[in-house]
């Protein structure tokens, strides 16, 4: 049984100049793509507009203010919208609009720091289950199991209830609790990330465990872990508005978008003042409206797998 | 292209036997847990490896064949310490690697054996530039004074494999199939390795760039004299590349012999098998080779037949393959085989 070889020797010499043409002229990094991709998307983008809008009023809010949030002015209560007040007063004579902008940048504030927290745990915690495996992945996902099995409101409830409810608590409470998903997610991305051959190719070179799960892994999962951010933001601020509202939150005089809700709750002034309740349950509305288009923007212009 | 720079070893080819190994395998063992049920036990073994004795010698180039999830790659990746063995011994320049700890292997193995991975679009971290990724093996084993050397060699590296310096600053995602092989292979060569594992290392790629690689490859194992252990299942281009080749079925060596006996007179009922299934261009006069179809497919490595792995699909079993594993052993001078029908 013989067979002939492969003819290969004769082929292209090695060094064939031609192989060198193809590459684009402009190098293109992944997040210029990304980006172009991104404004591509209209919802995305007007999300985007708007969110620059709401974080610039926030913390420009002393210059923009036309009044001091805490100002009363008790003989003009629930005074309907006007040149004085463009968005009314509530039952203390307190100008509307300033108070939704100094609300802003509570709600704003709670929403940004809990993520970073919920991102920085969730990120550890699922990057060592992901990638360690074995006897450390059952451990920590069975934590996470534990933590999602308790109804998270009543647990923020009961915990608020039992500390101090003030805006540093609100932030570690949520931080503490809401990072499972982040983690279940980024253990998930590190799963299949870990046995792809540019990982064994480093580990074959002698790169360290560290460097390979922060410098290798971690890059190609952070397109999941920022759009799961962008969305967590929007949750975050809904929950802190719904404690608001229920008393646990923000406490008065501080305003809040939450608290300026339930201080608004009263039948009759739902009744007669309408724009009291409207302006600061529209801006919830709006500021996660915007930050769930802006996540979902983004998971199409990260996904490599998806064209525009 | 000035070679030197890379590298000053020796260009002695040892051949013959008696001669040093650089690796030696001994009896090598890779099993994967099965795990079922909420407390996850294991309740069984996929047995990828299945004692695999091997000895590469300085210098050659080492074929593995076989079908898929014949564990060709496992044992590739076995012998590198990607996975870790369950049962044998490696022994890198009689030196045993079998247990050593990560620290120990960034010692010694890291730096000498490396490895070329099959496809090319996932064996290049997609969000680090060329330059980065080459760079990174000279960083880990601080070899160079400063960043401007390792630059200088990264760049010296683009054109031993054919690529242009510039590219220093690209992404993966703008090279093509072949040009990425050639990083892949530049990214083993850096540290200077004295063996290469190539797991299906053109597989992913155009016949036309398949030629490309292969004589790259043969180029560079000549220039600095490398040792390969190439991993693939396309008997021609195994025979192309290979000194000496091993066929392997379901864990196990059948065979082992030098490239040309291997080829024109395999002994195994499996080799006969794979090599009659190569198409081969029919000359004039010439007689139809007769091709061996194996019945069925490969079995259940969990699960693998007694005696004989082989004798569940072999066209010539008999009565004592069912029950006794054959040994491996010399048959004709480097030529081993496996089977009942040479005792």
């Amino acid at each position: 049984m013989t067979l002939p070889e492969k003819d290969i020797s004769k082929n292209q010499t090695i060094t064939s100049p031609d192989i060198n043409l193809e590459v684009k002229q402009k190098p293109e990094s992944l997040w210029r793509i990304a980006f172009d991709k991104f404004m591509k998307n209209k919802l995305a983008v007007s999300g985007a507009v708007v969110l620059i809008i709401i974080i610039g009023m926030a913390i420009f809010a002393p210059l923009i203010a036309p009044h001091s949030p805490e100002e009363q002015v008790l003989t003009n209560r629930l005074a309907p919208p006007s040149a004085e007040h463009p968005l009314g007063t509530d039952e203390l004579g307190r100008d509307t609009f300033s108070r939704l902008l100094y609300g802003a940048r509570v709600s704003l504030t709670v929403g940004f720091v809990a993520v970073a927290g919920i991102i920085s745990i969730g990120t550890i915690v699922g990057a060592v289950a992901g990638y360690f495996g074995g006897i450390i992945d059952s451990i920590l996902m069975r934590v996470v199991d534990v933590i999602i099995a308790f109804p998270q409101i009543f647990l923020l409830i009961t915990l608020i209830a039992v500390l101090e409810p003030s805006l540093g608590t609100l932030i570690v409470v949520f931080a503490l609790f809401s990072w499972t998903g982040t983690a279940r997610l980024v253990r998930g991305e590190f799963l299949t990330l870990r046995t792809r051959e540019f990982v064994l190719a480093a580990r074959t070179i002698g790169i360290r465990k560290g460097k390979i799960i922060f410098s290798h892994i971690l890059p190609n999962a952070i397109g999941p872990i920022i759009v799961t951010a962008t969305l967590q933001i929007g949750y975050v601020i809904l929950a802190e508005s719904t404690l608001s509202y229920l008393g646990l939150g923000v406490q008065p005089p501080t305003p809040s978008w939450g608290n300026m809700l339930q201080a608004a709750q009263d039948f009759s002034i739902m009744l007669y003042a309408w724009w009291y309740p409207l302006f600061p349950g529209l801006m919830i509305l709006i500021t996660i409206l915007s930050f769930n288009f802006v996540g979902d923007g983004l998971r199409d212009a990260l996904d490599p797998k998806r064209k525009n | 292209m000035d070679v030197n720079v890379l590298s000053e070893k020796e260009n002695v080819k040892s051949k013959g036997p008696g001669e040093d190994f650089i690796l030696e395998v001994k009896n090598l063992k890779k099993y994967f847990p099965i795990k079922d049920g909420i407390l996850q036990k294991t309740v069984g073994h996929v047995k990828a490896v299945d004692g695999l004795n091997l000895n590469i010698k300085k210098g050659e180039t080492f074929g593995i064949v076989g079908e898929s999830g014949c564990g060709k790659s496992t044992a590739g990746r076995t012998i590198i310490r990607l996975n870790k063995p369950t049962e044998g011994k490696i022994l890198y320049k009689g030196e045993d690697i079998t247990k050593a700890s990560e620290n120990q292997l960034r010692k010694s193995i890291r730096k000498d054996i490396q490895m070329i991975f099959q496809d090319p679009f996932a064996s290049l971290n997609p969000r680090k530039t060329l330059g980065k990724t080459l760079m990174e093996p000279l960083e880990a084993h601080q070899l160079y004074k400063n960043k401007k050397e390792r630059m200088d060699r990264v760049k010296e590296l683009l054109d031993v494999v054919g690529l242009d310096p510039s590219y220093f600053t690209r992404y993966p995602h703008e090279f093509s199939g072949g040009q990425r092989q050639r990083i892949g292979i530049a990214r083993a060569l850096a540290l200077n390795p004295e063996l290469i594992i190539a797991d299906e290392a053109v597989s992913a790629l155009d016949v036309s760039i398949q030629s490309q690689i292969i004589n790259l490859m043969k180029d560079l194992q000549e220039k600095f004299n490398l040792t390969y252990i190439f991993i693939s299942h396309d008997l021609s281009v195994v025979r192309h590349i290979s000194d000496r080749v091993a066929v392997m079925y379901l864990g196990n060596l059948m065979e082992l012999a030098d490239k040309d006996s291997l080829y024109s007179e395999p002994l195994h009922p499996y080799s006969k098998a794979l090599l009659s299934a190569v198409p081969v261009p029919k000359k004039k006069g010439e007689e139809q080779r007769e091709r061996i179809v194996l019945e069925g497919d490969i079995p259940n490595p969990a699960n693998p037949p007694k005696g004989c792995v082989f004798h569940t699909r072999c066209p010539v079993a008999m009565d004592v393959c069912k029950e006794v594993v054959p040994t491996f052993k010399e048959e004709k001078p480097n030529h081993y085989v496996a089977c009942h029908l040479y005792n």
